[in-house]
């Protein structure tokens, strides 16, 4: 069947990431004026049980693709695997979650497709039949809406943005295995070596809390106290360039424009001040609280709430106050 | 070796963004910088060389006639000659075209490595270096933090979302520079004087002949975020300030 909504599945340890269930969701609204077939795309190996649990997120068919030499994404594997599942069942759009992979592989998927890409997508909406896309450029300073004049359109989408639908328990997809043919050169990338800091916080772009700390902060090791708060609220732990720059924190965790984009549910800027750089990092997340010590700050400028004291007061008050709720349920 | 770097000039990254009459972004009057990851990238590309103790950094750009000065200043910086690309029927160009025709460009030479920034700082789209990779048939490495060359292969450590992964390929690949992979130089004086003396090579699309380069997306229009209102300060000494906040959050703001 041609046409249709995809959506590629980001799944790690045989759990999709939260982005998945945005993207689903997201599939299910645009396709519903039209009642086109959503697919979820899903790549890897031993995913079987992962793909029969998409249905109830909004797929109404899985194309699996398992294979041992999936296990690990690579650029190469993955877009052969895709760009020829694309000229065979011809959909009209392909999504995928603006994450480390969705970020390596769209692009390569639409040079080899020869169609056009919207990268980090905010808004997805129609306009009549047509699919109108709109993405922050100048790290969100402003927006682009536009259009593709080829086929598929391919977009990824900023995670944390749309709503993901609760799961509908009596709703199933079909699952349909795809052939996966994969030549010397689809393997000319080798993973030599990975290494992770497992890290029990959620990832940055992900998180629903974030907790973010600037100079204001003054040493790497005063970073255990947004820690300690991040964790007593169940958030990542963020950084301005200063930070960065100065050597206290790595870069990926650094929000702005040369680091992260990110959209939470709450934000809480310890010690930032607010500059151009980093407001176009966390502009649109949903609350945002700014404590400094600086009254004058331009954080306050955009902050919902703010708390002019002392962060190292402040911060191990707020962690105890959020302990005490979270011990009362 | 003989490597080239995509460089794009950007606005500078303090630049306040406005709209122009016509619908577009205001450029007017706004400081243009080289892509702050660029730079990353022409370091890199510069130490390789150096560490080989032979071999040519090729700068390439796209663009109108102020793009020279980005290339120049890459000259300056270390660079052996530099590739301006300026040709009226770029305008509308898309990630589509843009690649298009810098692997044009590339396709024309053979180098060993091609070095770019994982995103520019003004569309950040991300596309343009590896949509020139699939052009050209040769494998990628996204956002690298750190990159070892070898005779006929390169192994690049990839930021991923808990860490990192070495990720080996053979050559010629291409790699897209991430923030950390090091620490970029300046243009020296005597750098700044020896760049007026390098070669700097125009060419035109005729010149390149791209394949098709119609642009595959078409921007519709551009809007500015509506602006964020300052909230409310909250007063008080620090154990009451985060009562107050706490009840906020909880019952007005629902965040937490």
């Amino acid at each position: 069947m041609n046409g249709g909504i995809w959506v590629v599945v980001e799944a790690r340890d045989g759990k999709p990431k939260k982005i998945t269930y945005e993207m689903l969701s997201l599939a299910r609204r645009i396709a519903g004026a039209q009642d086109e077939e959503v697919a979820a795309v899903l790549c890897g190996h031993n995913l079987a049980e992962t793909a029969a649990g998409l249905g109830k997120y909004g797929a109404d068919r899985v194309y699996l693709a398992d294979d041992e030499r999936l296990a690990s994404y690579t650029t190469l594997a993955y877009t052969r695997v895709l760009a020829d599942l694309v000229r065979h069942r011809v959909p009209r759009v392909v999504l995928a979650g603006y994450t480390v992979t969705g970020r390596d592989l769209m692009p390569r998927l639409a040079a080899r497709l020869g169609t056009g890409l919207f990268t980090d997508c905010t808004g997805v909406e129609l306009d009549g039949s047509e699919l109108v896309f709109t993405r922050p450029v100048y790290a969100g300073k402003a927006y682009l809406r536009g259009v593709t004049t080829a086929s598929p359109a391919l977009a990824t989408i900023r995670p944390n943005v749309f709503p993901a639908r609760p799961p509908a328990d009596d709703r199933q997809a079909i699952v349909e295995e795809v052939p996966v043919e994969l030549g010397p050169q689809d393997l000319r990338q080798v993973i030599r070596e990975v290494l992770c800091q497992v890290s029990a916080r959620p990832e940055l772009t992900e998180a629903d809390i974030i907790v973010s700390g600037g100079r204001g902060v003054k040493a790497p090791e005063n970073f255990k106290l947004l820690e300690e708060l991040a964790d007593a609220l169940g958030g990542a732990v963020g950084a301005s360039r200063a930070a960065v720059d100065s050597g206290w924190v790595e870069h990926r965790f650094q929000v702005g424009q040369t680091g992260k984009t990110v959209s939470p549910v709450l934000y809480i800027a310890c010690g930032i001040s607010g500059a151009i750089q980093h407001l176009a990092g966390m502009g649109s997340s949903k609350c945002i609280v700014a404590i400094n010590k600086d009254p004058e700050a331009n954080i306050f400028k955009m902050a919902d709430y703010g708390i002019v004291g002392d962060l190292f007061e402040v911060i191990p008050e707020l962690t105890t106050v959020c302990r005490e709720l979270k011990s009362q349920g | 070796m003989k490597i080239a770097v995509l460089i794009k000039q950007t606005f500078d990254t303090e630049a306040r963004i406005a709209l122009a009459p016509g619908g577009g972004i205001e450029a007017e009057g706004v400081n243009l910088i080289v892509n702050p990851y660029d730079e990353f990238a022409l370091e890199e590309a510069l130490r390789i060389k150096e560490k080989i103790g032979s071999g040519e950094v090729v700068v390439v750009s796209a663009g109108g006639p102020r793009v020279q000065d980005v290339l120049r200043t890459a000259l300056a910086t270390g660079a052996d000659r530099g590739i301006h690309i300026e040709d009226p029927g770029l305008a509308g160009a898309d990630e589509y075209s843009m690649a298009t025709v810098l692997a044009a460009a590339l396709k024309q030479e053979s180098f060993d490595l091609v070095l770019a920034g994982w995103r520019a700082v003004d569309d950040g789209s991300a596309q343009v270096a590896i949509r020139v990779a699939e052009i050209l048939g040769v494998p990628h490495v996204n956002v690298v933090t750190a990159l070892a060359v070898e005779e006929g292969r390169a192994a690049a450590t990839m930021e991923i979302e808990d860490g990192c992964q070495v990720v080996e390929v053979p050559l010629p690949a291409v790699f897209t520079a991430q923030k950390g992979l090091n620490e970029p130089r300046y243009p020296s004086m005597r750098g700044i004087m020896q760049a007026k003396k390098k070669p700097l090579a125009h060419l035109t699309l005729n010149d390149l002949t791209p394949a098709d380069m119609l642009p595959k997306t078409k921007p519709t229009g551009y809007f500015l975020p509506a602006g964020r209102q300052a909230g409310r300060v909250i007063d008080g000494e620090a154990a009451a300030a985060v009562r107050e906040l706490v009840r906020l959050l909880r019952e007005e703001a629902k965040a937490i």
